[in-house]
Formats: C-alpha cells, sequence, structure tokens
C-alpha cells in the first residue's frame, strides 16, 4: 500500500513539478549566436547608457579572446553558436500585479509566488526570461532607502551607485563566463542597504528560464553599507529541454564595516543545462559574509561562491550542498582568499552521488604574505548512494603567512545498510528511508534555509530517491 | 486448522545464518496473542540473529523452513511490509541517523503503519502526533527534548534502550521482540521501561523478551520460558525454568544437550 510521501512521489513524477512549460510568447528574441552586433542590439533593446555599451563590448573581446578552462568539468559539448543570448518577453516591465501579462501570472501561481508574498515577503523580483517582469518592494523598506529593484532598472535609475561598484568585485576579464555574463547579463537584482539599516525579512527573486537553447545571464549587484544587513534568497526552477541551455550569472557583493550580508540559493535547473556560475564578495573590516548554496539539477555546474576578506575582523562563510545524479556533474565548493590579518572563514560542503552522477568539492583558502592571526576551516562529507557513484575532492591551500590556523576535514561514507534496515524496519519504504537519511546528511544546511526552501530541497531528494530504489 | 484457530506466530524448522555460516539450526517455535514469551541463552547462542530474521534483515540468509504472522509466511516480505502487519523489534543496538529528528522520523513511520493497518483515513495531524507523542514520552519519563534529537545520535545506551520502547508504544505492534531492551538499564529506568511494556501489553499482542539475565523477568511476567543454545531452543517451560537457570546457570543444560545430542 502506498504510503504518504509515496503518492506524493508519485504525483511529482508525472508531472515534474516545475517542469511546466508556457507556450512561447516572446517580443523579441536575439537570433542564436554571439558578435558585436548581438552585443549592440541588446544594449539598443534595452536603452542604455553609452558606458554600458563600452562595458559589454570590451567584455565580449575578452570572452572571444579566453580559451574554455580546462580543469573542472567537461564543457566540450557547449555550443556557443547554438544559444540566444538575449529574449525580451513582454513590452515592459510590469509594475503591479495587475498589469502582468495573464500567462506569466499563471507561471508565478504555480510557483507560488503571490502566496509567498501574502506571507512575508518584503519584495519580490521575479525573472521571467531574460527581463524582470514583476517587482514589488515593500514601502517600509523604501522609507529607509533600502534599494531592490532588477538591474536593468538600477542602471537606469541609480546610474551614480552603479557605475561604481558594477564589475569592481568581478571584472570582465576575470574568466570567460564572467565576460560573457558582462557583453549580454540582462535582468539579476540590485539590493542597496544604506548604512545601520537591518532589512529583518529576507529579499527574495525567482528564476525562471522558459525558452530553448535561451542562455540566462542575470547580474546580481548587492551593496550593504557600515551596519547594514541583508538576507538574499534566490530560488531556480527550469522546465526539462531536449537540448543543452546555459545558464551564466554574476553575482557581486559588497559589505562594508560592520555589515552582514547572506545570500541564499537553492538551484534546481532542469538536467540539460548548463550552469557556470561566478559569485564573489569583499567583506570589509568586522563584515559578515555567508553564502548558503544549493545546487541540485543542471547538466553540469561549476560555482565556488568566494569572499575577499579585506579588512581585520572581516568574516566568509560557505555552506554548499550538491546533489549529483544520473549523468550529472556537480562541481562546487568555495573560495577563500584572506588579504587582511585577523580574518576567519568556513567552509562546509556536503555532497551527494547517486548512480552515475559526480560530485567534486573544489576549494580555495587562500592566506596572503602579512594576514596573520588568520583562522579557516574547512569540512567537506561525501555521501554515496551506490556502487558506481563518483566523488573527488580538490581542497587548494595557498598559505604565504605562518601565524596561522587552518583546519581540513573530508569524509566520504556510504549510505549504512544497518541505517537503512533500521528505518525500514519501523515501516518506511526503502525509497523513504534513504531520503530520510540523505535529509539528514544534508540537515546541517537545510536548518540554515528559510523554512519554504528548506522543506522544497527536502522534497526535491525525495523525488530524486524515487528512482534509485528499485 | 480454520484460520481463527491459527496461532499468531509459528516458526518451523528455521535454519538461517549469515556469509554462509549456518546460526539458527532448526528452530521452531509458536506465539499466541496474549502470551509472553521469554527467549533466554548465552551470549552468541543465536538470540539477535533470530531476531533480524523475523524483522527481514537483508544481510541474513534462510536456509530452510518458515515463519508464519497471521498465517503468511513473511519470510519474502521486506522489513517495512512487515513492519506495515504489526510486528516490531526492539534492536539490541539500536542505529544512530545523523541529522534525522526522533519525531519526523516516528511521525512517518507511525503514519506509514497506521495507513497500512488501519486505512489510509488514519493517518494522524501533526498536532495529533505530537500530542500522542508528548504522552508516550510521559509514560516513559523521558523529556521532550528527545522530539527534536537526532535519531539515536549520542544518546547514552540507556537512553537509547528508552527511545526503542517509545517506538514501540507509538507504532502499537501486535507482534514485538524485544532484543535485549534490559541490559544497560540501572534499576530505576529497568523499571520505568518495565512498566511501560506493561502498559502496552494487551491479549490482542504477543512479545517475544530477549534477555540473557533473568533481572528483567522479574518485572515484566513471561507465560513462557524458552532457553537457545547454539541455535536451537532446547529447553522450553514456565516461568519456573528462568528461576532455576538463575540458580544453575547454562551449564546444566549445556552438558544435557550435548548428551541428548550425541
Ligand atoms: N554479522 C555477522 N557476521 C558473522 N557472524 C555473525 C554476525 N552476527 C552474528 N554472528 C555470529 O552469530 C552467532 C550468534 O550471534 P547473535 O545472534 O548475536 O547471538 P546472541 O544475540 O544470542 O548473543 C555468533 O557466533 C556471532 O558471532
Ligand atoms: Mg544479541
Amino acid at each position: 500500500m502506498a504510503t504518504e510521501a509515496e503518492l506524493e512521489l508519485q504525483r511529482l513524477g508525472t508531472e515534474y513539478k516545475y517542469g511546466f512549460r508556457d507556450p512561447e510568447q516572446y517580443v523579441f528574441k536575439s537570433r542564436k549566436g554571439l558578435d558585436r552586433e548581438v552585443v549592440e542590439q541588446i544594449s539598443w533593446m534595452k536603452n542604455e547608457p553609452d558606458w554600458m555599451r563600452q562595458f559589454r563590448l570590451k567584455a565580449l573581446e575578452y570572452f572571444l579572446k579566453r580559451p574554455l578552462p580546462t580543469w573542472g568539468a567537461d564543457l566540450s559539448e557547449l555550443d556557443f553558436d547554438e544559444i540566444h543570448y538575449y529574449v525580451k518577453p513582454t513590452e515592459r516591465q510590469g509594475r503591479s500585479w495587475e498589469e502582468v501579462p495573464e500567462y506569466i501570472k499563471q507561471t508565478f501561481e504555480r510557483l507560488g509566488i503571490p502566496e509567498a508574498e501574502r506571507k512575508f515577503l518584503a519584495g519580490v523580483g521575479a525573472q521571467y526570461e531574460s527581463e524582470v517582469v514583476y517587482h514589488s518592494l515593500r514601502e517600509d523598506l523604501e522609507r529607509q532607502g533600502v534599494i531592490f529593484v532588477d538591474m536593468d532598472t538600477a542602471v537606469r535609475e541609480y546610474p551614480d551607485l552603479v557605475k561604481r561598484y558594477f564589475g569592481t568585485i568581478v571584472p570582465p576579464n576575470d574568466n570567460k563566463f564572467a565576460a560573457l555574463n558582462s557583453a549580454v547579463w540582462s535582468g539579476g537584482s540590485f539590493v542597496y542597504v544604506p548604512e545601520g539599516v537591518r532589512v529583518e525579512i529576507p529579499l527574495q527573486a525567482y528564476f525562471r528560464i522558459n525558452a530553448e537553447n535561451m542562455g540566462q545571464f542575470e547580474r546580481t549587484l548587492i551593496i550593504v553599507e557600515p551596519g547594514g544587513y541583508v538576507h538574499y534568497v534566490e530560488g531556480c526552477t527550469a522546465p526539462i529541454y531536449s537540448t543543452a541551455s546555459l545558464h551564466s550569472a554574476v553575482v557581486e557583493i559588497i559589505v562594508k564595516e560592520g555589515g552582514r550580508c547572506r545570500y541564499t540559493t537553492i538551484q534546481n535547473w532542469s538536467k540539460n543545462v548548463y550552469n557556470l556560475v561566478t559569485k564573489r564578495a569583499a567583506a570589509y573590516r568586522d563584515a559578515t559574509m555567508e553564502w548558503v548554496d544549493g545546487n541540485l539539477g543542471s547538466k553540469v555546474t561549476m560555482k565556488y561562491p568566494a569572499v575577499w576578506l579585506m579588512e581585520p575582523g572581516a568574516r566568509g562563510e560557505v555552506l554548499s550542498v550538491a546533489f549529483a545524479s544520473d549523468g550529472q556533474h556537480q562541481d562546487a565548493g568555495g573560495k577563500m582568499v584572506h588579504v587582511a590579518p585577523y580574518t576567519s572563514s568556513q567552509i562546509i560542503s556536503k555532497s551527494i552521488s547517486k548512480g552515475t552522477g559526480r560530485a567534486s568539492y573544489r576549494g580555495l583558502v587562500k592566506v596572503h604574505r602579512g594576514a596573520h592571526h588568520v583562522r579557516s576551516n574547512v569540512v567537506c562529507d561525501a555521501l554515496l548512494l551506490d556502487e558506481q557513484s563518483r566523488t573527488d575532492t580538490y581542497p587548494y591551500m595557498e598559505i604565504e603567512e605562518e601565524q596561522v590556523s587552518i583546519g581540513h576535514e573530508a569524509t566520504v561514507s556510504k549510505v549504512a545498510e544497518e541505517q537503512l534496515f533500521y528505518l525500514q524496519s519501523r515501516g518506511l519504504s526503502e525509497a523513504e528511508a534513504m531520503s530520510m537519511i540523505v535529509n539528514g546528511f544534508i540537515e546541517p544546511i537545510t536548518k540554515e534555509l528559510p523554512l519554504e526552501y528548506a522543506v522544497e530541497l527536502n522534497r526535491l531528494i525525495q523525488l530524486e530517491m524515487e528512482g534509485s530504489v528499485g | 486448522m480454520t484460520l481463527e484457530a491459527a496461532p499468531l506466530f509459528t516458526i518451523e524448522n528455521l535454519h538461517a545464518g549469515i556469509e554462509g555460516k549456518e546460526i539458527l539450526r532448526g528452530l521452531d517455535l509458536v506465539i499466541d496473542r496474549g502470551e509472553i514469551h521469554a527467549l533466554m541463552g548465552p551470549n552468541g547462542s543465536g538470540k539477535s540473529t533470530l531476531a533480524y530474521v523475523i524483522a527481514g534483515h537483508p544481510n541474513y540468509e534462510v536456509y530452510e523452513g518458515r515463519i508464519l504472522y497471521k498465517g503468511e509466511n513473511i519470510l519474502e516480505m521486506t522489513p517495512d511490509e512487515r513492519a506495515k502487519l504489526g510486528l516490531f523489534l526492539a534492536f539490541q543496538y539500536p542505529t544512530a541517523i545523523p541529522g534525522v529528528t526522533m519525531a519526523n522520523f516516528l511521525r512517518l513511520a507511525v503514519n506509514s503503519v497506521r495507513k497500512a493497518r488501519y486505512g489510509e483515513d488514519k493517518a494522524l495531524s501533526p498536532r495529533e502526533f505530537r500530542r500522542l507523542m508528548r504522552e508516550k514520552l510521559a509514560m516513559l519519563r523521558m523529556d521532550e527534548s528527545f522530539a527534536t534529537r537526532y535519531l539515536n545520535e549520542g544518546f547514552s545506551g540507556g537512553e537509547k534502550k528508552r527511545a526503542e520502547i517509545l517506538q514501540m508504544a507509538l507504532l502499537e505492534p501486535e507482534f514485538a521482540i524485544l532484543d535485549e531492551t534490559d541490559s544497560g538499564l540501572d534499576i530505576d529506568a529497568l523499571r520505568t521501561v518495565a512498566d511501560g511494556v506493561n502498559a502496552l501489553f494487551n491479549p490482542n499482542m504477543a512479545m517475544l523478551i530477549i534477555t540473557h539475565y533473568q533481572r528483567v523477568l522479574s518485572y515484566i511476567k513471561p507465560h513462557f520460558v524458552h532457553v537457545m543454545l547454539d541455535g536451537k531452543i532446547v529447553a522450553s517451560g514456565g516461568p519456573e525454568l528462568a528461576e532455576e537457570l538463575e540458580v544453575k546457570g547454562y551449564d546444566w543444560l549445556k552438558a544435557e544437550f550435548a548428551e541428548t545430542a550425541s
């Protein structure tokens, strides 16, 4: 007899929960492939100032010059000529819910946005295709001077702030994919937290790709002034497609003296997406930057959230979960660069590999000369669900200073038969027992997530388990 | 034999072992509703092996024989199918599951079993479950914080044993096996656990108490006592058999068994 959880799984299984797809209705879609003309066209469509157009064109040069990375995941099947770099779904951005087109509303409703908003959202910036179509911000936040808009709007309405910080943390020539994003970016969020302002409720954005072969290149910039606090939450879901899609985002964050920023992502791209993301933050005196990063789905993910610890007292943290199931390669981890003395960092990585899935931890702890009294701790735990699944660990350390305390622990374990038997002897099916063990394994990270994300992550893992046992 | 007349639980000529090594060597046992049986025997005689085989541990192999429960041979069933028929094993060495809270685990377990046994609409709501859990925790004098602790993780020996009985209380089995639940308990804990077990017992269910000490049997009174040596039941009797063992030890049985076996 089917249990509650099994019925749920069946329901989810028949209609991959976020795998539904709207008929494509676009106002503008760039032709496939990338050259100067496409970049010019994007900039023109967006009615951008000249400096941004120049920025894009310069980045395009870097992109064309740089070779693909030769380390990490296999990117050889990625065909840059088969991608639409820009899709604009509606004539202009909706300002209120009423203005958002009906078919997009339906999608959002199925993703639960209005409900979430009613509950506790401070503001919602939801990205549909390459353009932000819906956006709202609570009035009290606005009164406090907090800015939470899509990046395109920010370029128009806050040019001084954007110009000052855009591309300073992740320069366009940082790596091939940062260059690509800099050339064709569209959408993403801009968050500005003024001095001393604490944003007590998480700011959330929902992302969704809906065009075959469409790249999504959102660009996010968060600035936390001294003593400010913000928690930015981003969840991504994508429908299933037959040919490979590319998602290549850039996130830049600046946390000034005594400020704190937490950036939470749970991403579940469909299993044909290349997810190549550059996330980097700079933390100044006594500031704290925390990345909480969950990677499910996608064909290939390469993502190493980084914190540059610029001044004494800065603290950086990465909590990362990766789930690699059949045919997937999750190459994830974190980077901590200790530029200043008396800084501290922690990376906790949990990975799960299933079937032919491969989860790699790739991390770097770098301590510059003169950065004494640095403390850093890295813990990476891998869980293998069966005989074929695979995990690798690449923990790089570049320590140029002696008075430091660096810890590193790595474990690899298999789901123990005794644990499965114990749970099954209490009435749990093998799949239920398996997902319970896996969810327990990542609990140190899920407990850091907003509740609905924790529930969603546990559910996704349950769904993954369904196929793993006979 | 009509179905009503069939006993709740019957083992016939059970031969079983692990990794090709035969441990249970021709075991017979009949247990009916309303009965408490004690299974005694020295360490290594195969008591836990029997418990695992009944519960369906995948590593154990059955070479011969049958186990009938409510008239069905359960040997082909998965452990969860057996649990959903009302079988329960309190483990001698319960396994820790990091990151999984007692409450989350038990709610899923209890509702899986309830739906299978009593019907799809008999699952407990989160609120009903919490109430039931609190009630059973109180019965076993366990702190409410157990609900949010990770399953058996960092539990003391005694806490693990109590937690097993807590699970039994919530799952309401019809046939429960308690494998050395008494070991590692101090006298007060033993009394609490025994009181709990006695309170749970009812004429509609049966219990098999595995122990190698007679001590627990003065708290939980068995109707029948069996002695196991080298994978066989070599003596069966009433409660007086346990007392005799307490006085004489297992050696006289071993000697006697060796004689009859030769
Ligand atoms: N996993 C195992 N692998 C091999 N032998 C085992 C295993 N478990 C138990 N045994 C052996 O089976 C015999 C019976 O053990 P067990 O059933 O635990 O006895 P008891 O519970 O009566 O102390 C012992 O000789 C023990 O060494
Ligand atoms: Mg034993």
